[in-house]
C-alpha cells in the first residue's frame, strides 16, 4: 500500500502564496470538521488529542469535498488564484 | 476594462462546448480558466457516452484524443469475502461508431480548447474568476486577478461547487446528501497487456463498475475504465454519508482497500500510478439542480448539477457538453434580439428541456433516493455471495438439494424485503 503522501507526490503542485481554504477562527474545535477528517481524499484535517481540529493545506487537491462535508461556517473556503496549486496531467 | 460579447468561466467541458459554438458563429467569447492549463484542474472518472452528444459537434470527434471505445461492460458485486461478476458485451458496441469512450480530461480538454481557439475564442489560463460584476442586478462582467471583464452575458461553467451561481443568488451552499466524493488513480500499463487483460482489441477498452462492500454499506461504488495505456482506477462515496458514519473508515483507506480486493489488484497488477485526483460529484438529481439563468447568466455543466448516477451508468460530461452548446445557442438567440435579461434567457431552460438533458433529469428524478437503499451496498451483496457460495460448494458429505439452498437464504421474510425494494426499484 502505498503511502499517501507518496503517492500525492506524484502529482504536479505549483506553490501556493497563501492558504486558500481556512478552518475559521473559533471554529477549530467544530465537530463539523471531523467529517472533513474523514472525507478528505488527502488526508488533510487532522483532529488533535485536545480536539482541536487542523488542516495543512499543501497536497490539496481542490475537489471541495470539506467545503460541502462541513459547510462555509466552518470554512473561510475559496480556490487558490490562476495558475497556482495543483494542475492535473491525466485528469 | 476589457469587453467581450461573451464570457465564460471555467474551461472544462460546458465552458468549452459553448466557447466552440459560440465562436463557430463569430461571437467575441473569452474562456477563463483558472488552471495552468484547460485540463489542469478537471478530473472525470474517465467515460464518455457520444450518442448524445455526437451530433452537436459535427467534425469534432474524429480527431479527438479518445482512449479506448468501450466494448465489454462488467459489474462486481462484492460482498464482504465473496464477490459476483457478469460481463456484457455485443455487436452494437463492437460495430459502427462507438457508444461510449473513456478519456483523460488534461488531454481531452486541452485539445478541445484548441480547436475553439481556431475558431476564434480566447482562452486565458492562469486566471481565477472570485465574483461576478452586477449594475442594477443585471451580471455584466466578473472579477478577475482583481481586474473587471465585461460581456453582455456571463456563462458559468466554474465547476460543482457552483460558487458563481450561489453569488448570484441562484442556489444556496449544496447539501452534502446530494454529492459525493470521487478519488481516481491513473495507473500506467503498456496498452498491450490492458488489451489482454480484458480481453479487447487494439483501440477497444472495458468498463467496469463495482458497487457493495467497498463502501461500507455507504453509498457509492467503484469504476475501472481502460485507456490506451493506462487505468483510471476510482472510488466514489456520498459526501453524506461519510459525514454521517463513523464506522466506515476515512476515504483514503477506503480506496486502499478497494485497491486491495482480491477481484481488483489482479487488474492493475505491474501499473504503476502515475496520479491521484479527486472531485466532487452533483449525485442529487433534478431536485438538486441550481437555477440555470438570471440577468445576464447562465449556469451549465457540474455547476448547475449536471450529472446522473443510474446504478449501471454514471453521467456527466455529456450533460456537461450539450448544456454548454444549449448555452451558447441561447446566448446567440438572445443577441438577435439584443436583450440578455432573465425572460430571454430562460430559453435555455426551455431547449434543455426539450433536450435529452432536462429529459433525463426528470425521467430519473426519483433515482438518487431509490439508489441511496442501504440494501443495495451491504444486505444484496452479502446474500448473493452466500447464495453463490453454498451453490458452489462440494461439502465433504452429501451435498443439499439446490432448493433447500435457495430457500435457506430466500426466506419469506427475505422476499417479502426485496418485493419492497423491487417496487422503488420499478420507480426508476
Amino acid at each position: 500500500m502505498t503511502d499517501l503522501k507518496t503517492r500525492l507526490g506524484l502529482n504536479v503542485f505549483k506553490p501556493l502564496p497563501a492558504p486558500h481554504i481556512r478552518i475559521r477562527p473559533g471554529m477549530e474545535r467544530d465537530p463539523r470538521l471531523r467529517a472533513a477528517v474523514r472525507a478528505c481524499p488527502s488526508g488533510l484535517y487532522e483532529e488533535g488529542a485536545d480536539g482541536v481540529f487542523t488542516l495543512t493545506i499543501d497536497g490539496c487537491l481542490e475537489c471541495g469535498t470539506c467545503r460541502i462535508a462541513c459547510g462555509t461556517e466552518v470554512l473561510e473556503w475559496g480556490y487558490p488564484e490562476g495558475g497556482a496549486g495543483v494542475q492535473f496531467r491525466f485528469g | 476594462m476589457e469587453r467581450f460579447d461573451v464570457i465564460i468561466v471555467g474551461a472544462g467541458l460546458a465552458g468549452l462546448a459553448a466557447a466552440y459554438t459560440l465562436a463557430g458563429e463569430g461571437v467575441e467569447v473569452v474562456v477563463l480558466e483558472r488552471g495552468d492549463y484547460p485540463g489542469a484542474k478537471n478530473v472525470s472518472g474517465g467515460r464518455l457516452y457520444l450518442n448524445p452528444v455526437r451530433d452537436l459537434f459535427p467534425g469534432l470527434w474524429d480527431e479527438a484524443p479518445l482512449e479506448r471505445a468501450i466494448v465489454r461492460e462488467g459489474a462486481t458485486l462484492m460482498a464482504r469475502n465473496r464477490s459476483f461478476t457478469f460481463h456484457y458485451t455485443g455487436g452494437e458496441l463492437r460495430n459502427g461508431k462507438p457508444q461510449s469512450c473513456s478519456i483523460l480530461r488534461s488531454k481531452f480538454d486541452r485539445w478541445f480548447s484548441g480547436r475553439a481557439e481556431e475558431r476564434g475564442a480566447m482562452i486565458l489560463a492562469k486566471t481565477l474568476v472570485t465574483d461576478l460584476v452586477r449594475e442594477n442586478g443585471k451580471v455584466c462582467g466578473v472579477v478577475a486577478g482583481g481586474d473587471e471583464l465585461r460581456a453582455d452575458v456571463v456563462i458559468a461553467c466554474d465547476g460543482v461547487l457552483s460558487l458563481l451561481p450561489e453569488k448570484a443568488g441562484l442556489r444556496a451552499p449544496g447539501l452534502s446528501r446530494d454529492y459525493a466524493v470521487g478519488i481516481k488513480e491513473v495507473i500506467r500499463l503498456e496498452p498491450g497487456v490492458i488489451s489482454d487483460r480484458f480481453t479487447v482489441g487494439d483501440g477497444e477498452g472495458a468498463a467496469h463498475l463495482f458497487a457493495g462492500d467497498i463502501t461500507r454499506g455507504l453509498f457509492g461504488g467503484g469504476f475501472l475504465y481502460t485507456n490506451r495505456d493506462s487505468l483510471s482506477l476510482g472510488l466514489v462515496v456520498s459526501i453524506g454519508d461519510m459525514a454521517k458514519e463513523a464506522a466506515a473508515g476515512d476515504a483514503p483507506a477506503l480506496f486502499d482497500a478497494f485497491k486491495a480486493r482480491p477481484e481488483v489488484e489482479p487488474l492493475i497488477r505491474g501499473g504503476q500510478t502515475v496520479e491521484y485526483g479527486a472531485h466532487v460529484i452533483p449525485e442529487g438529481g433534478y431536485r438538486a439542480l441550481s437555477g440555470l439563468c438570471g440577468d445576464g447568466l447562465l449556469v451549465a455543466g457540474d455547476s448547475a448539477g449536471f450529472a446522473l448516477n443510474l446504478g449501471f451508468t454514471v453521467r456527466g460530461m455529456e450533460y456537461a457538453l450539450a448544456s454548454g452548446y444549449y448555452a451558447a445557442k441561447t446566448v446567440i438567440a438572445a443577441r438577435k434580439a439584443g436583450r440578455f435579461d432573465a425572460t430571454v434567457l430562460a430559453a435555455y431552460r426551455q431547449s434543455l428541456e426539450e433536450s435529452f438533458v432536462l429529459k433525463d433529469f426528470r425521467t430519473f428524478k426519483d433515482t438518487p433516493r431509490v439508489l441511496a437503499n442501504p440494501h443495495l451496498f451491504g444486505h444484496y451483496p452479502e446474500l448473493i455471495g452466500n447464495l453463490l457460495r453454498d451453490l458452489y460448494t462440494v461439502p465433504a458429505g452429501p451435498k443439499s438439494p439446490v432448493f433447500t439452498t435457495l430457500r435457506r437464504h430466500l426466506t419469506l421474510s427475505e422476499l417479502w424485503t426485496m418485493l419492497l425494494d423491487v417496487k422503488e426499484v420499478a420507480k426508476i
